[in-house]
């Protein structure tokens, strides 16, 4: 006959056990960040100086600069911006404000979330097809971005479209009520209103439009670049492209040049998602 | 999903960036006095893009590289497709020079003259294509060059060391080589398998020849070939195999490659430009340096330079 | 949703010009869906006019760009299913027990360090975890098990399947945070353990979206590149071991666009067909996913 009160005690343990074994998983993440980072670290800050940041890649380890890739990305994130967030705003503000409930419009929705979850490579396949080679544009920056651009516009449609919706109604309501016309209303309430949501988004997009090289590695980038690009049409590498570059060469030293690069990047990155974070909590405002 | 960011996360963050400013200004060294660059002539400006082979790409990298220095305003891509790919680009027009490290086929000049490209081919170098083992691999000296023809033929039977010479480890290798778009590939292919891409499929293969170095400096048992500089930069990583041809075990060296007894794997390498370009200031420029003070670098970079005779020989080409 | 009845507003022409402009702003993600079947449809199609759809789904060499090329791409399905499987393998368990210590164990405390740090690692650009598996967990495993290659299978899988995890464990919190308060404390009252209520209750309950959210990372390592271009090495191998070297069907892709081959050959056309398939076994786990979560919403409203 089994004691209650040791059968008990069992469930108590195997929960105990669990819990730590629950809790250890989690720390799995936290300790995997800090061995990359130290690695990094330990690897790469000996070559964080001004010239790093001033000078080209060179074939010697001690020259390399990620200069060119630093513009390139620069380069790269501005037009794919100007590009995408204009658009994404727009297909957002009519999916929200404007668009009635019928199967036209959730086609369009369930499209774009599928497009979110198509593989990087995908969009890669489609500007080396449709830009680089139909509209001969070429391996250029305009080519990168308009890739870059059809990849993340699903992430700002969806992120601007949550930020919409937070704004209640009654605001809405509250502008028609004194006569103002419906895009009256969506310019002056609702987009400021939502703006510092979009805005997250944007950030959150941007960056990883700024971290991402598949797509890149079909359209442009070449493995020597010596001079800054001037125009859009100009050929161009960026920082996680220079990154795979540099990898795959064998010397040690250029392995520590590897890791001071993805210093730099991963600093990058962090700043863009705090200032996200930081916009977020900021501005946030729950209405009553 | 809303989360709440403490002062704590952002002053670590702000503190994060501090710490990367500080590395920097102590990380950067005091300004050494430079001695000046060769008095620049009038500055030349453009855009030179070139493509092709990963073999002579080292070479192309340090001259550009040098060159930059006499006139910044060049902008200079180079491109590591592989000669063949190197040569699809070339042949329609969208690039201006290819590096080969081998001649261009007829089919390849047969695009071109469909394309109205004219072009100049350039010897630049000797290279001695290299067999490359693991540091750690004690028992491979030579390679004859019927072995070599074993292991890598097509339908090869060869899965270990041990099939090419019984008393070598019952071991399987691991087979690492360009890829099909290298030129290094068309000619070890041809010299030693008896035509171009005749070759076994199961190797990894890649364009980039650094790449092939990291794999056969992973593996014990590892058996790879590619250009002589990559070998001159891993050292330390990977062993070189003597080639018997038939007349005994000849390793690669700048003597042996330059005067050809290092057989059958030595050969030139070359670059082609379009004439398209080479009407262009900054693109005569660019290769009137590679075949002058650009011949230094050669050496530098793991290659044999020509005969001072011929690369006279090479610049008359582009009058 | 405005409530006012829009027959009732006349719109002026500014209006409708702008009406107009967003409305083809929202179409063009339908364009972009259209480019992309379109483009690998016609390749693919003309890939088919040379290569038999039998010989392409069930032959077992992978050689297009050689002298003889053989067109079969279980190699490649087999490559991206070993990395897929290793990443699942480390993803799902850990994603999974993540997601239950933030929901159910953890003090907030703990989970203002914890969250932020899931969201960091989810941050991490490829080619970064590309660099980890090369530079840290190859040589880790080739010390831990000797025969392992360089370019081997499983080092991708592990660093995919730790950028996969944050993933899992959001998606999975979400859903476990959805069961109504009111059924977990039935549990407690009844006195089970919280391990019990999460076994009971919570999993059960919030099983559509944490089966969705498996669906969606394992989409996600299936169509990832750099890891595998990376690590994960060139040579399509029909095999499940790995710690070989495989090629993935991404990797390949990424491979066959950099040597550029010429327009109209086989093997520039099979670069289409494997992004096709690529493109739809993606794409129809999302949907699947998506699905699931689209179930269980109109079951809660029934």
């Amino acid at each position: 006959m089994r004691n209650n009160f040791d059968y008990n005690k069992r469930r108590q343990l195997v929960n105990k056990i669990a819990h730590i074994l629950f809790a250890g998983a989690s720390f799995v993440s936290i300790l995997v960040l800090l061995i990359l980072l130290s690695d990094l670290v330990l690897r790469g800050t000996k070559y964080i100086n001004l010239e790093f940041f001033t000078n080209f890649p060179s074939r010697f380890a001690s020259k390399s600069g990620i200069l060119p890739a630093m513009v390139g990305s620069l380069w790269l994130v501005v037009l794919t911006a100007a590009i995408s967030i204009p658009v994404s705003v727009a297909a957002a503000v009519y999916l929200e404000e404007y668009a009635m409930d019928n199967r036209f419009t959730r086609f369009i929705k369930i499209n774009i979330s599928n497009l979110a979850g198509v593989p990087s490579i995908v969009y890669g396949i489609l500007g080396l097809s449709f830009f680089v080679r139909t509209l001969g544009l070429g391996r250029s920056i305009l080519s990168g971005a308009l890739t870059m651009s059809l990849l993340i516009m699903p992430i700002m449609i969806v992120a601007s479209q949550e930020a919409i919706r937070m704004i209640p109604n009654s605001l809405r309501e509250g502008s028609y009520a004194l006569g103002a016309s419906k895009w009256k209303t969506v310019k002056g309430i609702v987009v400021p209103g939502a703006l510092p949501g979009i805005m997250t988004g944007i950030i959150l997009a941007i960056s990883r439009a700024l971290g991402e090289s598949a797509p890149l590695l079909l359209v442009g980038a070449f493995s020597f670049v010596s001079t800054l690009p001037k125009s859009p049409m100009d050929s161009f590498i960026v920082m996680p492209i220079q990154i795979y570059t540099w990898m795959s060469k064998p010397s040690a030293d250029f392995k520590d040049v590897t890791a001071a690069a993805i210093l730099v990047l991963m600093v990058l990155l962090l700043t863009l998602n705090m200032t996200a974070i930081v916009i977020r909590n900021k501005f946030h405002q729950t209405y009553e | 999903m809303k989360r709440t960011l403490s002062k704590k996360w952002i002053s670590t963050i702000l503190v994060l960036m501090v710490a990367v400013l500080t590395l920097t200004a102590c990380n950067t060294p005091a300004p050494a006095p430079t001695p000046d660059p060769t008095p620049a002539p009038a500055k030349l400006s453009g855009e030179i893009i070139i493509d092709g082979s990963s073999t002579v790409f080292p070479i192309t990298e340090a001259i550009a590289e040098e060159f930059r220095k006499i006139n910044p305003d060049v902008n200079i891509s180079i491109g590591v497709s592989g000669t063949g790919g190197g040569f699809k680009k070339f042949t329609i027009g969208e690039t201006d020079i290819s590096n080969a490290s081998r001649p261009i086929k007829e089919s390849e000049a047969a695009i071109a003259e469909e394309n109205k490209i004219d072009y100049v081919e350039l010897k630049v170098a000797y290279d001695g294509l290299s067999v490359m083992v693991n540091k750690a691999n004690d028992f491979v000296d030579t390679l004859t060059v019927e072995e070599l023809n074993n292991i890598w033929k097509p339908d090869s039977t060869v899965v270990t060391w041990q099939d090419v010479r019984a008393e070598w480890p019952d071991e399987p290798i691991k087979l690492y080589a360009p890829g099909t778009d290298s030129g290094t590939f068309d000619y070890f292919t041809e010299e030693i398998n008896g035509g171009t891409g005749v070759i076994r499929t199961d190797f990894t293969p890649s364009e980039d020849d650094n790449v092939l170095v990291q794999g056969i400096a992973g593996d014990k048992y590892s058996l790879g070939f590619f250009g002589y500089a990559y070998y001159i930069e891993n050292t330390d990583k990977l062993k070189i195999v003597k080639i018997d041809a038939g007349e005994g075990a000849v390793e690669p060296t700048f003597e042996t490659i330059k005067d050809g007894s290092y057989s059958p794997l030595s050969r030139p390498i070359f670059m082609y430009v379009t004439e398209e370009a080479l009407a262009k200031e900054h693109v005569m420029a660019f290769v009137e340096y590679f075949l002058t003070d650009g011949t230094e670098l050669v050496s530098e970079v793991g290659y044999v330079p020509l005969e001072e005779a011929i690369y006279t020989e090479e610049l008359a080409k582009l009058k | 949703m405005i409530l006012i009845n829009k027959d009732k507003m006349k719109e002026t022409k500014s209006e409708l010009v702008v009406h107009s402009l967003l409305l083809a702003a929202a179409v063009l993600s339908v364009f972009i869906t259209l480019g992309i079947i379109l483009s690998l449809l016609l390749n693919t199609f003309s890939f088919f006019q040379e290569v038999s759809i039998f010989e392409f789904l069930t032959g077992k060499e992978w050689t297009p760009l050689f002298a003889n090329p053989q067109y079969g791409v279980l190699p490649l399905i087999t490559g991206t299913l070993t990395v897929t499987l290793v990443a699942a393998f480390i993803a799902i368990p850990l994603g999974l027990a993540s997601a239950i210590f933030l929901s159910e164990y953890s003090p907030p405390s703990l989970r203002k360090i914890l969250k932020p740090v899931l969201e960091i690692l989810a941050g991490v650009p490829s080619i970064v975890y590309g660099y980890f598996a090369l530079n840290l967990i190859t040589p880790l495993l080739q010390k831990l098990i000797p025969g392992t290659e360089i370019y081997n299978a499983a080092s991708a899988g592990i660093a995919m399947g730790i950028m996969i995890m944050p993933l899992v464990s959001s998606l999975s919190e979400d859903a476990l945070s959805s069961v109504p308060l009111g059924m977990k404390h039935g549990g407690y009252a009844l006195g089970a353990t919280k391990l019990e209520v999460v076994k009971s209750i919570s999993l059960p309950y919030a099983f559509s979206g944490i089966v969705s959210s498996f669906v969606l990372a394992i989409s996600r390592a299936i169509g990832e590149t750099m890891i595998v271009t990376v690590a994960a090495g060139a040579r399509p191998t029909l095999t499940l071991n790995p710690l070989g070297s495989v090629q993935t069907l991404t990797a390949f892709i990424a491979q066959a666009s950099q040597g550029d081959n010429a327009h109209g050959t086989t093997s520039y056309y099979a670069l289409y067909a494997v992004g096709m398939l690529l493109f739809l076994i993606t794409f129809s786990m999302n949907f699947y996913a998506h699905r699931i979560i689209q179930r269980k919403k109109e079951e809660l409203v029934a």
